[in-house]
C-alpha cells in the first residue's frame, strides 16, 4: 500500500470511528413549557425535572427516588435539633467559581425571599450556621425526621453569580420587570444551558468537569414543547425526537406496535381521588335543603361501595392505573399493603343509603377538570353513572383546569359539592398528605388548603401533629397508619388510584423512567 | 380624503375599546391566574398576597381603566405564565405568523387562481371536475384534522418532512426568520398548507364564478368577433376583469389568515402568537390574552382600512359620493 493512500484508508477509518460518537444528541418533547430557568419561582415537576440536569440540591434522588449524597457528601444528626452537612469539595459551578458554605447560606435566604414558591423546603425557623467552606449546621426548633427530604429539589445557586446578575431575589410571581436572570442558569449539575427560548426550545450539553461519575454519553440535549397529544405521538413515530411525555392513553398501542418506539410505563405517584362536601351544614347544588348527606359517614361510604374501581381501570385506563385504598402511593408508605378498599357492592351501598335516610337517594352537582390528569373527565362521567345505580342523580359540570381550581378551591371558597383531584406530596411523605388533602381546614382554607371536602376528623389533626416530630421510623408509620386508618373507615376522602406514567421512547434511546416523572437524561444512553 | 381618514382612525378606536371591554368581561370566566402561576405547597398567605398584587381583587372597572392606561403606553404588563413582558413576547413570536400567514396566502393565490381560471374556462372537463372535488375537501373538513393527515402522510409514513415546529431560524435585527435556512422552508410546507387550503379554496370558487360571470359579457364576444387567440381573451381580458373583487377578497382574508393560525399553529407546535395564546388561555394568562385580543382587532381594523383607502383610489364612484354627501 502505497503512503498516501494509507493515510486516506487511515484517516476515513478514523472519520468512521469518531463520527459516531461525535453526534449524540437527545431530543425530547414535553406537553408542557419550561418557563422560567430560576428554580425557585416555579414549584412543579417538569420545570424542576428539567433544571434538574442543570443544578443540583445538598442531596439528590437516586433511580429508586431513594436520598443519596448530592452537593453534600454526607451528614448526620448530631442531636434532633441540629443537621451537620458536609458539603463536597473541588465542585465548581458552570461559570468556574468554587461551591463553598457561603453559596449554601445564600441559597437559604433566597428560598425564603417573598417571591420564593418552594417555602415549605425547609421550616421558616431553622437556622443555618457556617461552621467552615465545607461544613454547615442547620438548627432547628422542633425535631423533623424528614427534613432533607425535599432537599433534592432545592438547587443552590451561586452566591456571586446571583449577586453579579441581578439574581439575589426570587423573582416574584406578580412582578413588574423582567428578571434577566430567568433565562439563564448556573449550576454544578451534569448539564449547561447553551440556549433558552422559553415556550420553544432548551438546548443543553455536557457539563466536561462535572464532578460526578457520568452515566450518560450523549453531546448535546433538545427540549422542545409538543401540546398537541397526536402531533407529540406522530413526532415520535416520525423520528423527530426521541423521547416523549405523556403518551395518551388511546394512543399507547400505536407507539408499541411502531417499530422504532416502545412505550415506557411505570407506576406514577399522583393518587387521585374523590371529595365530597362534608364541611357545609347545607349541601350546594342538591334538592336536598337544610342539612347535607355527605356529613354522615354511611353516605360516603355507600359513594364509595357504588364505584367499581376494576372498571375504571380496565374501560377507562385500559389497565395504565393502579387501584389504590390509599391517599399515597404505596411506594412512599411502608405500610400500605395493609389497606384494602371497601368492596364494591352497589347493594351494600344502597343499604347504606337506607340506613342513612335516603332511600330514593338525591341529586348533586360534581365538579371535575377536563385536562389536568389522565382521562380525568372520562373517570368523572364514569362516576357518575355508576352513583345512578344507587339512586344518587349526579349532574356533571367538566372545566378546564383554570376554572375547575378557581371554582373547586380556596378562590371561591370550595364552591362544589362533590369533585376530583390529584395529588402527589413534594416531601414523597404522608405528613403532606394527611395535612393537606385530609386536615381540617376552615372555611377560607386555613388548615388544609386542598382539602377540597372540608373533611375534618380532630383526630387526624392530632395525630399529624405527633407525625412531624417523631423521628423513630416504626412509632412514625404506626401513627400515620392510624391516621389514614381513620380517614378509610369514615370514607372521608374516597381513594381511587395512582395513574401510570406512559412515556414514548425510541429504540434507540436507553432512558430511566423515575416514577416522580422527572425527566433526568444524566442518565440516558443512545446507540 | 383627509377628513374620511381621521373618521376611520375615530372609528377604530372605537372598535379597540369595544374589543378590549369585551374581553375583560370575558376574563371573569377564564379561571384563577393564582391557582395557575402557583405550586401545590404555596401557604395561603402568599395566595392571598399574590392575588392582592395582581390586583385581581379590584372590581372589573378599575381592572380596565388600569389596562387602557397602560396600553396608550404599550405597556402590556408581564405575563403571569412566562414572566416575561407581553410586547417582548408577542414581538418574538409575531415573525412565525406573520411568515405562516404569507406562505398560506401565497398558496392559496398560487394554486387557487389558475385552478378557477381553468375551471371556469373548461367548465365540463374531467380536471375540473377533480379541482372542484379537491376544493370542496378544502372547505368542508376541519382544519386540526388536514393538519393530522399531512403530519401522518408526509411525516410519519413517508418521512419527507418533520412534523412540528419551525426549524432553524435566522435573526435579521429583531426579526428571527425560516426564510433562509433548509430546514426551516421545509417546516414551513406543511403549515402552510393546511393554513391556506380553506383560503385555497375560496380564491378558486371566486375566480371560478367570476370568470363564468365575465366570459358572458359583451365585450368577450367582441374580442373572440375579432378574432384575438382564446389565450389573450381568457388572461389578457377575462382573468384582469375577476381581480378586483379577488385582490379585495384576499387582503380581507389575510386578517383571518393571522387570526385563525391558532388552530394550525396547536396541531404544528407552531411557535407563533397563536399558539401562544392558546397557552394563555389554559394557563389565564390574562395579561397575554388582553394583547393578543387587542393586536387582532388593530389588524382588521388596519387590513379594512387600507382596504377602504384602496377602493376610494380605484373606484370614482365612491369619492364622488363622499363629496356629494
Amino acid at each position: 500500500m502505497k503512503p498516501r493512500s494509507a493515510a486516506i484508508v487511515g484517516a476515513l477509518a478514523l472519520a468512521l470511528s469518531t463520527a459516531p460518537a461525535a453526534a449524540k444528541t437527545f431530543r425530547y418533547a414535553f406537553q408542557g413549557d419550561l418557563n422560567a430557568l430560576d428554580p425557585y419561582t416555579l414549584n412543579e415537576t417538569f420545570t424542576l425535572g428539567a433544571i434538574g440536569n442543570v443544578m443540583e440540591g445538598l442531596t439528590k434522588r437516586d433511580k429508586d427516588l431513594k436520598i443519596i449524597p448530592g452537593l453534600a457528601e454526607r451528614w448526620e444528626v448530631i442531636d434532633p435539633l441540629t443537621w451537620r452537612f458536609h458539603l463536597r469539595k473541588g465542585v465548581k459551578f458552570h461559570n468556574g467559581e468554587d461551591f463553598t458554605a457561603d453559596d449554601v447560606l445564600f441559597s437559604l435566604a433566597r428560598m425564603r425571599s417573598p417571591g420564593s414558591e418552594i417555602k415549605s423546603r425547609a421550616p421558616a425557623d431553622m437556622k443555618a450556621v457556617r461552621i467552615d467552606d465545607h461544613t454547615v449546621d442547620f438548627i432547628l426548633t422542633s425535631p423533623n425526621p424528614i427534613l432533607h427530604a425535599e432537599w433534592d429539589t432545592w438547587y443552590i445557586l451561586s452566591r456571586k453569580w446571583a449577586e453579579a446578575n441581578g439574581a439575589t431575589q426570587a423573582q416574584a410571581p406578580s412582578a413588574v420587570s423582567l428578571s434577566p436572570f430567568a433565562l439563564k442558569a448556573n449550576g454544578t449539575g451534569p448539564f449547561e444551558v447553551v440556549s433558552h427560548q422559553p415556550g420553544v426550545k432548551t438546548v443543553f450539553r455536557p457539563n466536561p468537569s462535572w464532578w460526578g461519575k457520568v452515566e450518560h454519553n450523549l453531546t448535546e440535549v433538545i427540549f422542545q414543547t409538543i401540546k398537541s397529544d397526536s402531533t407529540r405521538v406522530a413526532a415520535l413515530l416520525a423520528g423527530n425526537i426521541d423521547m416523549m411525555d405523556p403518551v395518551p392513553v388511546q394512543d399507547i398501542d400505536r407507539v408499541k406496535s411502531s417499530p422504532g418506539t416502545r412505550a415506557l410505563t411505570g407506576p406514577e405517584l399522583r393518587t387521585i381521588f374523590l371529595n365530597m362536601d362534608s364541611f357545609r351544614g347545607e349541601l350546594l347544588y342538591s334538592n336536598i335543603k337544610g342539612k347535607n348527606p355527605f356529613k354522615d359517614p354511611r353516605v360516603r361510604k355507600a359513594v364509595y361501595q357504588a364505584i367499581d374501581i376494576d372498571a375504571i381501570h380496565t374501560k377507562i385506563m385500559r389497565g395504565m392505573s393502579a387501584n389504590s385504598a390509599l391517599l399515597i402511593s404505596p411506594l412512599l408508605f411502608a405500610r400500605a399493603s395493609e389497606f384494602k378498599r371497601w368492596p364494591f357492592d352497589p347493594a351494600a351501598a344502597q343499604k347504606l343509603l337506607i340506613e342513612a335516610g335516603y332511600p330514593s337517594g338525591f341529586e348533586v352537582e360534581m365538579d371535575c377538570p377536563n385536562d389536568r390528569y389522565v382521562n380525568d373527565e372520562a373517570i368523572c362521567q364514569a362516576v357518575v353513572q355508576m352513583l345512578a345505580r344507587i339512586g344518587i342523580k349526579v349532574k356533571l359540570n367538566s372545566m378546564p383546569k383554570a376554572k375547575y381550581f378557581e371554582k373547586a378551591g380556596v378562590a371561591k371558597k370550595y364552591d362544589s359539592s362533590f369533585n376530583l383531584l390529584g395529588w402527589t406530596p413534594g416531601s414523597f411523605d404522608s405528613w403532606n398528605v394527611i395535612e393537606n388533602i385530609i386536615g381540617c381546614r376552615n372555611a377560607d382554607g386555613a388548615g388544609g388548603l386542598f382539602n377540597y371536602g372540608g373533611y375534618c376528623n380532630p383526630k387526624i389533626k392530632d395525630l399529624n401533629k405527633m407525625i412531624l416530630v417523631e423521628t423513630d421510623a416504626a412509632k412514625r408509620n404506626a401513627l400515620i397508619a392510624e391516621a389514614f386508618r381513620i380517614n378509610h373507615d369514615e370514607a372521608g376522602v374516597i381513594p381511587l388510584h395512582q395513574q401510570a406514567l406512559v412515556w414514548g421512547v425510541s429504540n434507540k434511546v436507553d432512558i430511566v423512567q423515575r416514577a416522580d416523572n422527572q425527566i433526568l437524561f444524566y442518565w440516558v444512553k443512545m446507540q | 380624503m383627509l377628513a374620511f381618514t381621521i373618521r376611520r382612525l375615530f372609528e377604530a378606536l372605537v372598535v379597540m375599546l369595544t374589543v378590549a371591554l369585551l374581553a375583560f368581561v370575558l376574563f371573569r370566566y377564564v379561571g384563577d391566574p393564582v391557582s395557575q402561576m402557583v405550586g401545590q405547597d404555596t401557604s395561603l398567605e402568599d395566595r392571598t398576597r399574590l392575588r392582592l398584587e395582581l390586583g385581581l381583587d379590584d372590581p372589573v372597572y378599575i381592572q380596565f381603566a388600569r389596562f387602557v392606561g397602560n396600553a396608550v403606553r404599550f405597556d402590556f404588563g408581564i405575563s403571569y405564565q412566562v414572566k416575561q413582558p407581553v410586547t417582548r413576547l408577542i414581538a418574538e413570536r409575531m415573525p412565525a405568523t406573520i411568515e405562516l400567514a404569507l406562505a398560506a396566502a401565497l398558496f392559496a393565490v398560487a394554486l387557487g387562481i389558475p385552478m378557477g381560471v381553468y375551471t371556469g374556462i373548461h367548465r365540463d372537463s374531467w380536471l375540473s371536475k377533480l379541482f372542484l372535488t379537491v376544493s370542496l375537501i378544502g372547505i368542508s373538513l376541519p382544519t386540526f384534522l388536514i393538519g393530522i393527515l399531512l403530519i401522518y402522510i408526509f411525516a410519519v409514513w413517508l418521512n419527507v418532512l418533520p412534523s412540528f415546529g419551525r426549524g432553524d431560524t435566522i435573526p435579521i435585527g429583531f426579526w428571527r426568520t425560516g426564510l433562509l435556512t433548509a430546514s426551516g422552508l421545509k417546516a414551513l410546507v406543511l403549515p402552510a398548507i393546511t393554513l391556506g387550503l380553506f383560503q385555497m379554496t375560496l380564491v378558486t370558487r371566486l375566480v371560478r364564478s367570476e370568470m363564468l360571470e365575465v366570459l358572458r359579457t359583451d365585450y368577450i364576444k367582441f374580442a373572440r368577433a375579432r378574432g384575438l387567440p382564446e389565450r389573450a381573451i381568457n388572461f389578457g381580458h377575462a382573468l384582469r376583469n375577476t381581480l378586483v373583487p379577488v385582490i379585495t377578497v384576499i387582503g380581507l382574508q389575510l386578517g383571518s389568515i393571522i387570526a385563525f393560525a391558532i388552530i394550525t399553529e396547536t396541531v404544528f407546535q407552531w411557535p407563533g402568537m397563536g399558539l401562544m395564546f392558546i397557552q394563555a388561555v389554559q394557563h389565564a394568562d390574562i395579561p397575554v390574552m388582553a394583547a393578543y385580543l387587542l393586536l387582532v382587532a388593530f389588524l382588521f381594523v388596519l387590513i379594512n382600512f387600507i382596504v377602504d383607502l384602496i377602493y376610494v383610489r380605484i373606484d370614482p364612484r365612491i369619492r364622488i359620493l363622499r363629496r356629494g354627501a
